[in-house]
């Protein structure tokens, strides 16, 4: 069984005003979380601050961010086992962040780094 | 300030031994049983910050307070420790994430999961791996918030050894792999009785010495009234052997008040006052045994409590239906030949029969011998037939004998008040 790296993006959180909106969009995650941590398959996800610093190249240098559009800062990660790019992908589509027209899942498997 | 600190002191006993046992069970589930002693320690700083914080500003619901700030720390101590400790295997990943924890640990702090962790815990302490006497101790101090010194001082064991034997318990329950949860399917009933049998050993152990002095020991009686209701309000452990083993300690602990007069002298059943006996209790008490008699099966406990409701329902010992209750036994030494309840049952054929039969019958239990020199109980008995089979010379043999056996001073008063009974008879 390979290992999956679910990279969160976009998400506009703004449009969800209504309190009860945004708790029950919330209980979502959890519910997805939880179930794949009952299938024995999460193996751990954190979501991510929205403000952050970028460090770059030789020179090191150091700006603020946000550093691009909404739809491209990633919100946070989840990693999870399955056997085929399918099999993530179908779990993937469940993920509450593709409410959001803009939302999206990138799905990568975990490199086996050689010796 | 001194005087609302006493409030709060004398407040927050009276809270400890519930809101500590239920805080220990929430946490064990969240944290995992191997660190059993960080719960331990949550539930110990959240009552010093209680002490600490109620003396200038009161909460309206002192037990919801206490379960918020547990909660609060129990969140500390996951952010602080979550990439070098393993918490609870049910939901270790779940707490690790930030997008999960809260969420998580507002799940578990809900009343029903409260209750359900309770009913794990129990299971876990009253778990056949460990020796009968481990599970007593290990219950009364995780599941029902007794002191160490408290258990010691009920059992008559010092302190040390007390201690030793609930750490021992504890490391066996994580080297074992004990799981947290509630049994199901094939392994629930034998487990089940398992939990029933302690929390019956428990209550024994408060309600058989009648000493005043050690009140302690109806607190022990009433926890085992209030674990064995924890698990008639579970639908797993709602089954008719559970309300029956409610309904016996119900009736028995309505007599409290009447088993023991001003001087701490015991009162035999046949001469307490039934007036005082608590009517609430045996309401109770006969409430669970009908609902008892539900089930598919009759118990030890079934026939135990038809057995006392007999005499609760008795007006007086001389209307007492012996005929009835002998059946009673019959029935129950055919689910369990032990000993006490051969002895019992031949207590009660010297009513229905003849003392001489009694006799016979006491002297056929197996291992006879050994028991009439260790258990005062058996001696006592035979003293007392022997009595009524005008042989006073045997009866003052038992009853020396059972006097000297007896474990507590109430006890050996009421045999040496026979003794000097019999001296009157003699005469």
């Amino acid at each position: 069984m390979a290992e999956f790296l679910m990279i969160f993006r976009g998400g506009n959180h703004d449009v969800l005003t209504v309190p009860e909106e945004m708790q029950s969009h919330m209980q979502r995650w959890t519910a997805w979380m939880q179930g794949l941590s009952q299938k024995g398959i999460m193996m751990g996800a954190q979501p991510l601050a929205n403000d952050g610093k970028v460090v770059k190249g030789k020179q090191k240098v150091v700006t603020d961010g946000p550093f691009m559009e909404g739809k491209e800062m990633v919100g946070g990660y989840l990693i999870c086992k399955a056997n085929t790019y399918e099999e993530a992908v179908a779990i993937s589509k469940n993920c509450p962040i593709l409410e959001f027209e803009n939302g999206t899942v990138e799905v990568r498997e975990i490199r086996s780094m050689d010796m | 300030l001194q005087q609302s600190q006493e409030n709060i002191q004398s407040l927050t006993d009276h809270l400890f031994r519930h809101e500590a046992s239920k805080m220990i069970a929430v946490l064990t589930r969240i944290f995992g049983f191997q660190n059993l002693e960080m719960a331990e320690d949550v539930m110990q700083d959240a009552f010093a910050q209680a002490l600490n914080t109620w003396a200038y500003k009161m909460p309206v619901n002192p037990s919801a307070w206490l379960m918020q700030t547990a909660k609060n720390k129990a969140i500390d101590i996951i952010r602080r420790k979550r990439y070098q400790q393993k918490f609870s295997d049910e939901a270790n990943i779940l707490l690790q994430s930030e997008y999960t924890a809260v969420p998580t640990l507002n799940r578990l702090f809900l009343e029903n999961e409260i209750q359900d962790s309770q009913l794990r815990m129990i299971f876990a302490c009253c778990h056949p791996d460990l020796s009968a006497e481990d599970q007593i101790a290990l219950t009364l101090q995780t599941c029902s918030g007794f002191g160490i010194n408290e258990i010691a001082g009920a059992f008559f064991q010092n302190y040390e050894s007390i201690k030793k034997r609930i750490q021992r318990a504890k490391q066996k329950i994580v080297e074992n792999k004990i799981q947290f949860d509630i049994p199901s399917g094939r392994d629930l009933q034998k487990r089940l009785e398992n939990v029933l049998k302690v929390i019956y050993l428990i209550f024994n152990e408060g309600y058989k010495s009648s000493d005043r002095e050690n009140l302690i020991r109806r607190d022990i009686c009433e926890e085992a009234i209030r674990l064995c209701t924890l698990l008639t309000e579970h639908k797993e452990t709602q089954v008719a052997e559970t309300d029956a083993l409610l309904a016996l300690m119900y009736l028995l602990a309505s007599r409290f008040d009447a088993r023991v007069d001003k001087n701490g002298e015991i009162i035999l059943l046949e001469d307490q006052d039934r007036n005082i006996w608590n009517r609430k209790l045996i309401d109770l008490g006969l409430e669970c045994l009908s609902k008892s008699a539900f089930g598919d099966k009759i118990s030890e406990y079934h026939l135990q409590a038809a057995i006392v409701a007999e005499h609760s329902l008795a007006k007086d010992f001389a209307s007492t239906d012996w005929n009835r209750i002998y059946g009673f036994y019959q029935f129950l030494v055919n689910i369990n030949p032990s000993p006490a309840i051969l002895l019992n049952k031949a207590i009660v054929q010297a009513k229905v029969e003849s003392p001489q039969n009694a006799v016979n019958q006491i002297l056929n239990i197996p291992h006879f011998e050994k028991l009439v020199e260790t258990q005062y109980l058996f001696a006592a008995a035979l003293g007392e037939l022997y009595v009524q089979l005008n042989d006073f010379t045997s009866a003052k043999a038992y009853f020396v004998r059972a006097e000297s056996l007896a474990p507590t001073e109430a006890e050996r008063k009421l045999l040496r008040k026979k003794l000097s009974l019999l001296e009157v008879k003699k005469s």
